[in-house]
């Protein structure tokens, strides 16, 4: 009689989670491939505007980046409200950016020189002022190349 | 001693581990954004007394963006303000426009050729001030409809010079731009979009801003 009497008693068996370990893991790799380390810690908001005519910078070439925003909430105390520029990982001032840029290229191969893309990161709440400026710091060190970074979305409203 | 078999490891936590590597780099991670708008600065003239090329008026499209966001377009002799969204067309139509006579004149352009409007692609100017109080997301979305009103001239032109790629000139420059296309067909599209650049050249211009 206690032969069959096991095989009855449960209503559903449990169900395995054996590979639930396998999943999980999937998913680890995918991120831990997919990241990329942050470059900078950052100082200062950085909601990038949006634009819909954008194009891939090539990341063959070295990319060097510049932040422009007003510094976020743990700043406000230290640099006020208005807009700052931010390099590596601290705020610089405008005539600093010539010997940023100088450094950039310092640490390039020779031939890839004129190559160097600056990449402008800036809040979509800044004003032009601090970019303008730090455009004509860029012509005067000759570093042409410029990309405004954005997200990908529409720049206008829909009529 | 009788032969015991290997105790079975537990492997019931093995998934609490993974789980928190996995948390640790979901929060880490940033998606980079590496795309966006690019342009070219000019190069800071250095002999400043050089003639400068006089431009007639008609051929220049000039865009002001206040301190209050708003955008102003003087062409053609009149001065308006105009919204954002019209911006895309109203540029379209200033490079197409295509009013030159005898040596001026404009073969591709498919524009309305309006005397007081701009002559041909080639002299054709954007010229783009902004106020140092502008936000940065007009001064954005003001490059942007430029940017597109030239592309869509530009992918008319290529449709219309290589009927055969079935591409137009964003999808070529995508194309190009892939790293899995073929060196061979790189070569080809390159020679394709330098003849397009040619034909249609981005003439764009930004005057200093002005200080308030």
């Amino acid at each position: 009689m206690s032969k069959f009497k096991k095989k009855k008693d449960g209503g559903l068996p449990p169900i395995s989670t054996a590979s639930l370990p396998d999943i999980v893991f999937m998913l680890l790799f995918f991120f831990m491939v997919a990241t990329v380390i942050k470059e900078d810690n950052l100082l200062i908001e950085n909601k990038l505007p949006s634009a819909n005519q954008i194009e891939k910078l090539d990341k063959k070439y070295p990319i060097s980046y510049i932040y422009i925003g007003k510094p976020n909430s743990n700043y406000v105390g230290t640099y006020g409200k208005e807009d700052r520029i931010q390099v590596n990982d601290k705020f610089t001032n405008i005539d600093q950016v010539q010997a940023f840029i100088a450094s950039e290229r310092a640490a390039i191969p020779e031939e890839l020189i004129d190559k160097l893309t600056v990449s402008l990161k800036v809040d979509q709440e800044a004003k032009m002022g601090v970019l303008t400026d730090v455009k004509q710091e860029l012509r005067k060190t000759n570093a042409l190349k410029i990309n405004y970074t954005t997200r990908k979305g529409d720049a206008v409203e829909k009529r | 001693m009788a032969r015991r078999s290997a105790p079975e490891v537990n492997a019931g936590s093995m998934a609490d581990i993974a789980f928190l590597l996995l948390i640790f780099f979901l929060v880490t991670t940033d998606i980079a954004v590496d795309s966006g708008l690019s342009r070219k600065l000019p190069p800071i003239d250095d002999n400043p007394e050089q003639e400068q090329v006089v431009k007639k008026e008609k051929n220049i499209f000039a865009l002001n963006v206040n301190s209050k966001n708003a955008l102003f377009l003087k062409s053609g002799g009149e001065e308006k303000r105009i919204e954002l969204n019209e911006l895309r067309e109203l540029a379209v139509n200033f490079i197409d426009n295509g009013g030159g006579k005898g040596d001026d004149a404009c073969r591709r352009c498919q524009g309305a050729k309006n005397p007081k409007s701009s002559d041909n692609f080639q002299t054709a100017v954007i010229s783009l001030a902004n106020d140092r109080l502008a936000e940065y997301k007009t001064y954005i979305a003001v490059q942007n409809e430029i940017i597109a009103a030239y592309n869509q001239i530009r992918n008319r032109e290529f449709r219309r010079e290589y009927p055969k790629s079935g591409m137009n000139f964003v999808e070529a420059t995508e194309k190009y731009q892939d790293p899995q296309t073929k060196k061979a067909e790189k070569a080809d599209l390159k020679e394709k979009l330098e003849t397009i650049k040619l034909l249609v050249p981005q003439f764009f211009s930004e005057a200093e801003t002005k200080n308030k």
